[in-house]
């Protein structure tokens, strides 16, 4: 590892314990204080987002009809005001973030199965397989992604809140697995010629083995950077659709509808602003997270 | 490099056919349709709407007839605003989408491109620190959450620009500042950040320390040998962004209240307007084709290095 060298602040280890690449990122990481903050501004965001909704004095779905649309006040704990249905802000913006930030996940965790498998088994196998899968995925670049989860959200529509929520990140995570398949291949064609696979291979193991348990594995690295920085492109997609009615729908709420809410509510301006600072200091954070694992896992970047 | 063109071009052909295919395949998977309303009209008058439209014949049928209806530069009939076709429509919301999309990237270019380069030039000092701060945070300032705050703060709290609308009699101008600001930012966040790394590369050539050593002044150096050089990876930037400039117009009309295309576009998928959606679609996924083309085009005629592979 040249980073050995480079860094010469630390000491050299007593023993000579070899490093891996997760150790090495890990170092790099810590070292950068943007990345480390970020990293503790997420892990706060995702502890507010499944233990808030429980722990704040106020239910998410309760309605205070003696104080509809009041500022924030002290009174009765409505620090940050209520909506014009009575409800706490506080309580629905937890809940908001909770919604989006599962949808963040769980369609980016969509998006990487179907990438990852798919980029793999096209750059392994190779030849004619391999031009038609890529052809295939040109032919979907040529679309902003946007449109095709509106066309889908508009063709199907589910009446069970739930359903639609499932929907929403198999419809997001269905289109934005492109780039993901793009970046496996690349890395999968420059491993597959490597010692390590042909030692797999003359050991005995099938294609699909080799792919999943030995080249798979090692293109995790670009894969997390990836990951991490298309979860908030894919929050952003979520609140767009919720914004103009096709995501989530009432009871449930995301940082998408609150904005929307908030945004024909701007004689109410708290109902506007704190479900849009979340989500600025939601995608800042995730944001920086993402790059300084980029500059960790993959040092030349620079 | 004529035949290049006409070769991508062709290539394009199957891909908006793809693009077509899957639409209208989806389109017609979904459960109801455009004249399944809350309000059931009559058997009789539902068939004879759907006879129109053509929706009673096999789906290939129906594929067939959309797609020579295309190959005349018909779009066909929208199914919610029975007396306009889609291409009326689309016609009515691309005036203002275009100056929309046009005035945001020209804005950007010269913002972003300016403070590239002024960071580029003052490397590691003070102003390049503030303009990458600037642009690390407008990378995450989207449309969706910035439009309504500048709404709140300029339309309602201090009032001296309007929230959204658009009047082209009396000055139309004032309704783009907010609007055209919006979907700006990001994209000057972005063009400052390429601008400033490729001008650093650039003034590092051996092309500019030849210039400097000829003795040319040094604004001579910079506007006259550094930059065409280093525009050039944002001439292959712009191409793609231009799609996500009407991606994000989607957000902007909607948030604005203007009607463009991308505001028509949310509308007609509230109302499964299947024509409309298909033929919005289908119009972006051209203009994307032709900018990325365009953008290739023009990497050509300025880099003369890209001529000869």
């Amino acid at each position: 590892m040249t980073d050995a060298v480079l860094d010469n602040e630390t000491p050299p280890p007593e023993t000579m314990k070899g490093r891996s690449l997760w150790d090495d990122a890990r170092r790099r990481l810590m070292r950068n204080p943007a990345a480390v903050a970020s990293l503790y501004v997420v892990a706060v965001l995702v502890l507010l987002a499944v233990f808030g909704p429980m722990l704040w004095v106020h239910p998410t779905d309760a309605i205070f009809r003696e104080s509809v649309g009041i500022a924030p006040t002290l009174d009765n704990w409505h620090i940050l005001g209520t909506d014009t249905e009575g409800r706490d802000m506080v309580a629905r913006t937890l809940f908001g973030l909770r919604i989006s930030l599962l949808v963040g996940f769980a369609a980016t965790a969509v998006a990487l199965t179907i990438g990852v498998a798919y980029g793999a088994i096209a750059g392994f196998i190779g030849g004619f397989l391999d031009e038609a899968m890529m052809r295939f995925v040109d032919v979907l670049y040529a679309i902003p992604f946007i449109f095709f989860v509106i066309v889908l959200m508009t063709v199907f529509q589910f009446d069970d809140p739930i359903m639609n929520l499932i929907f929403i990140f198999m419809a997001i995570g269905a289109v934005e697995w492109l780039t993901m398949s793009r970046i496996v291949r690349g890395q999968t064609i420059s491993l597959r010629r490597k010692e390590f696979v042909e030692a797999a291979r003359a050991a005995g193991a099938r294609p699909m083995e080799i792919v999943f348990r030995h080249i798979v594995p090692n293109v995790l690295g670009p894969v997390v950077v990836f990951a991490t920085l298309n979860i908030p492109v894919i929050i952003l997609a979520e609140s767009f659709l919720s914004f103009i009615g096709l995501g989530v729908q009432e009871p449930l709420a995301s940082l998408g509808s609150l904005l929307a809410r908030g945004k024909d509510q701007l004689q109410a301006p708290w109902m506007l602003i704190t479900p849009a600072v979340t989500m600025l200091v939601t995608l800042l954070a995730l944001n920086f997270l993402g790059d300084g694992l980029r500059d960790a896992l993959d040092p030349k970047e620079r | 490099m004529l035949a290049q063109t006409i070769r991508r071009l062709i290539v394009a052909v199957p891909t908006l056919l793809a693009i077509i295919t899957a639409c209208f395949f989806l389109m017609h998977a979904a459960p109801g349709g455009p004249f399944t309303k809350e309000r059931q009209v009559p058997p009789a008058i539902e068939a004879r709407l759907e006879a129109k439209f053509g929706l009673d014949l096999p789906v290939h049928e129906q594929l067939m007839r959309y797609l020579s209806g295309l190959a005349r530069g018909d779009l066909g009939p929208s199914m919610v605003y029975k007396d306009k076709t889609v291409g009326d429509i689309i016609a009515e919301g691309a005036p203002t989408s275009a100056i929309l999309g046009i005035s945001a990237m020209a804005l950007a270019l010269l913002i972003g491109g300016g403070l590239g380069i002024m960071a580029a030039l003052r490397q590691n000092q003070a102003q390049d620190y503030v303009v990458m701060a600037l642009a690390i945070a407008g990378v995450c300032l989207p449309p969706l959450v910035v439009g309504p705050i500048v709404q709140l703060v300029f339309g309602v709290q201090l009032q001296i620009l309007p929230t959204g609308g658009l009047y082209r009699d009396e000055f139309g101008l004032r309704y783009l500042v907010l609007p055209v600001f919006t979907l700006a930012l990001p994209l000057i966040a972005i063009i400052s950040r390429l601008m400033r790394a490729s001008m650093i590369e650039t003034l590092r050539s051996n092309a500019i320390r030849t210039a400097r050593a000829k003795g040319l002044p040094e604004a001579q150096v910079i506007l006259r040998h550094a930059l065409p050089i280093a525009l050039l990876p944002i001439v292959s930037y712009v191409g793609p962004a231009l799609a996500g400039v009407m991606a994000g117009s989607f957000v902007i009309e909607t948030v604005f209240q203007l009607p463009g295309i991308g505001k028509q576009f949310v509308l007609a998928a509230g109302q499964r307007d299947y024509t409309l959606v298909m033929g919005v679609v289908l119009v972006y996924s051209v203009l994307i084709i032709l900018f990325n083309l365009a953008a290739d085009l023009m990497y050509r005629v300025l880099d003369p290095r890209a001529r000869a592979t």
